[in-house]
């Protein structure tokens, strides 16, 4: 059975009419254009100099990415090939490779998608549409945004007390996943929000007035809107799942797998963590290991983080 | 809009693509055939005996290449708290398993058998840009690293050593090598100061050494052979006169009173799976040649048929 039309939209609409007419328009004097005090020799040395200052910070951004890139370029490149793409770590360095470690990446990445996904737009979906505007909702708001700023490695411990212990699902892909869910839902949430707040409040009314419900709402019109942001938001934020380091160092622990996972129950390994443990290696071979694992891990960093920027250019709409 | 869902699918099917690829090991079907050995053991435990394990669990997979072996480093007490409840099938240990240890693996039905795998020559070492340190004796050791010691410069160790501080690096208190040279050196087992550069894991310690001209650690002698050229060997004398670790010194036993044997410890109750007493035969089949490549001294072929002959006893049916 499905209820008539809410009467959020309504008030939704008054307050998008005021809004539009008390918009802050500039009434005052034009500016003096010309005057002397914008020819004054002060302006012109103030400018030049915010000028270079922001330049300045621009190109120390960019060159320690650029130093970080060719270091580790002119380190890893000799190493990178397909048999190190596809070999196992080994006690040696010249056999090494990051079969294992790319998978375990593949596995938690997927894993944390399957989970972190339904779970956090759903919840975005609730806050932004259904939610009533009330205490208790927005103190949930507020914890959201602060879980989004907690650091990672209280997310591995947590996950190691709950997940692999409490749960006794011991170090295996499934408490991983679950662990980088938990670090991840926060930012899933804000995206998703954000991008739902950016489907324009016409475009609901509009639904309202013919009829819908608000599930018919969302799923009609809102979702289709916002799917191209939630998506690249939560590309971004699967990102970050997989260049973090801490919290997968407290799941999975250092240890030397020779094998990948074959089901969510199996132990694992990822990238970063594996890296980790070449660059903590003293034997000179491993240092070149170390970096051809770093290019591999910024380039399924860079073609995720170009995808997502893909689907915003491919899909975004401006009102 | 057709298209978004194309690339969704696309999408999708991309993901599926590379977990299909994941299932697929190369090489690994062909030999499957003639090897239905499949499962997981796991080991953790001594960072100093992990090389061994590593190289075995290596080995052993090109024989058998559906066996799983993780392989961590916990130290030796942090991988018999694992161990003593059943989370380990396997644990390293560079020290017999303590009565407070055994106590606890009783409360949980846990039994166990205990397995030499080769000998350890525990070292003393110091940067390569220390020119006047050749040997140090035991009761000098002692001095230096016995609890609330006031020796902090190279001339409190031994008049006409130079006056410059050291600062030292040791393995931390899950290590079996921390129990045992505590136990060798300051003669009470456990009992050291606190105020050095602790790490479970030597890499971590040959790294702090290998970079501070005022370094003074200890930890495996394998760690030592795997990157001499950051590390200076310190001689130990114990009354007999100054004595550098080597393999013969070690075999000989002139080499004291820091040089011991290095264990794995099993449960009992994994005995019961093929894999794992496969695997034990492999790693005392192979230890002699592994143990040395690691650079460690290998047992007497009569201690490793000692060791066959507890797993046998073990398993009840000798075969």
């Amino acid at each position: 059975m499905e209820r008539q039309q809410a009467p959020l939209g309504s008030a939704r609409v008054t307050s998008q009419i005021a809004a539009s007419v008390t918009r802050p328009r500039y009434s005052g004097p034009t500016p003096p254009v010309g005057s002397a005090t914008a020819r004054s020799p002060w302006r012109r040395w103030r400018d030049r100099f915010f000028f270079l200052l922001f330049f300045a910070s621009v190109a120390i951004g960019i060159f320690g990415l650029a130093a970080l890139v060719i270091d580790v370029l002119t380190d890893g490149l000799g190493t990178l090939d397909f048999s190190f793409i596809n070999s196992y770590p080994s006690r040696h360095a010249g056999e090494s490779g990051i079969r294992a470690a790319l998978f375990g990446t593949i596995w938690i990445t997927v894993g944390t998608a399957a989970f972190a996904i339904p779970i956090g737009v759903a919840t975005a979906i609730y806050l932004e549409e259904f939610a009533p505007d009330h205490w208790s909702t927005r103190l949930v708001q507020l914890n959201i945004a602060n879980l989004a700023g907690v650091p990672s490695i209280i997310y591995g411990i947590l996950g190691l007390a709950l997940f692999v212990q409490a749960f006794a699902l011991d170090r295996s892909v499934l408490a991983g996943s679950l662990t980088m869910t938990l670090l991840i839902l926060p930012i899933v949430i804000i995206v998703s929000q954000e991008a739902i707040k950016a489907v324009p409040n016409e475009f609901r009314d509009a639904a309202f007035a013919l009829g819908a419900n608000r599930w018919q709402v969302v799923k009609t019109v809102v979702l289709p809107q916002a799917i191209p942001g939630i998506m690249s938001g939560i590309i971004l934020a699967l990102s970050r799942a997989v260049g973090e380091a801490a919290p997968m160092l407290m799941i999975s622990s250092l240890v030397f797998l020779t094998f990948i996972p074959s089901s969510p129950g199996d132990r694992f390994t990822v990238l970063p963590v594996q890296i980790f443990n070449w660059v903590s290696l003293p034997q000179p071979g491993f240092q070149a290991v170390a970096s051809a694992g770093i290019i591999v891990l910024l380039a399924v960093l860079l073609s995720m983080n170009s995808i997502a920027i893909w689907i915003r250019n491919r899909y975004q709409k401006r009102y | 809009m057709p298209t978004r869902y194309v690339a969704l699918a696309l999408g999708i099917a991309l993901i599926a693509g590379i977990v299909a690829l994941a299932m697929n090991e190369p090489g690994a079907s062909l030999l499957a055939t003639d090897s239905p050995l499949a499962g997981t053991i796991e080991i953790d435990g001594s960072s100093t005996v992990f090389p061994i394990s590593q190289a075995v669990a290596e080995e052993f997979r090109k024989v058998h290449p559906d066996v799983q072996v993780p392989v961590g480093v916990s130290g030796t007490g942090g991988g018999f708290k694992r161990f003593v409840v059943g989370e380990t099938q396997i644990s390293n240990a560079s020290r017999s398993i303590k009565p407070s240890e055994i106590e606890i693996a009783d409360e949980n039905g846990i039994e166990f058998v205990e397995i030499a795998v080769g000998f350890d020559g525990l070292s003393v070492v110091a940067n390569p840009a220390n020119r006047f340190l050749e040997c140090l004796t035991t009761k000098e050791l002692k001095a230096i690293w016995e609890p609330g010691s006031e020796v902090n410069r190279w001339s409190d160790v031994r008049e006409g050593l130079p006056d410059g501080k050291f600062r030292l690096y040791g393995p931390d208190t899950d290590s079996g090598t921390f129990d045992y040279f505590t136990e060798a050196i300051v003669e009470h087992e456990d009992a050291s100061r606190s105020d050095y550069s602790a790490s479970a894991d030597d890499n971590v310690l040959i790294r702090g050494v290998g970079g501070d001209k005022n370094a003074l650690g200890y930890f495996g002698f394998a760690f030592y052979s795997s990157s001499p050229h950051l590390l200076k060997l310190i001689a130990v004398d114990s009354g007999d006169g100054c004595v550098l670790p080597s393999t013969e010194t070690i075999n000989n036993g002139s080499y004291a009173p820091l040089s011991r044997p290095m264990f794995i410890y099993v449960n009992t109750a994994a005995l019961g799976r093929v894999e794992v007493v496969e695997f034990l035969k492999f790693y005392l089949d192979n230890a002699t040649k592994l143990v040395q490549e690691v650079g460690y001294v290998p047992l007497p072929e009569a201690m490793y048929d000692e060791g066959r002959g507890t797993l046998t006893a073990s398993i009840g049916t000798p075969d």
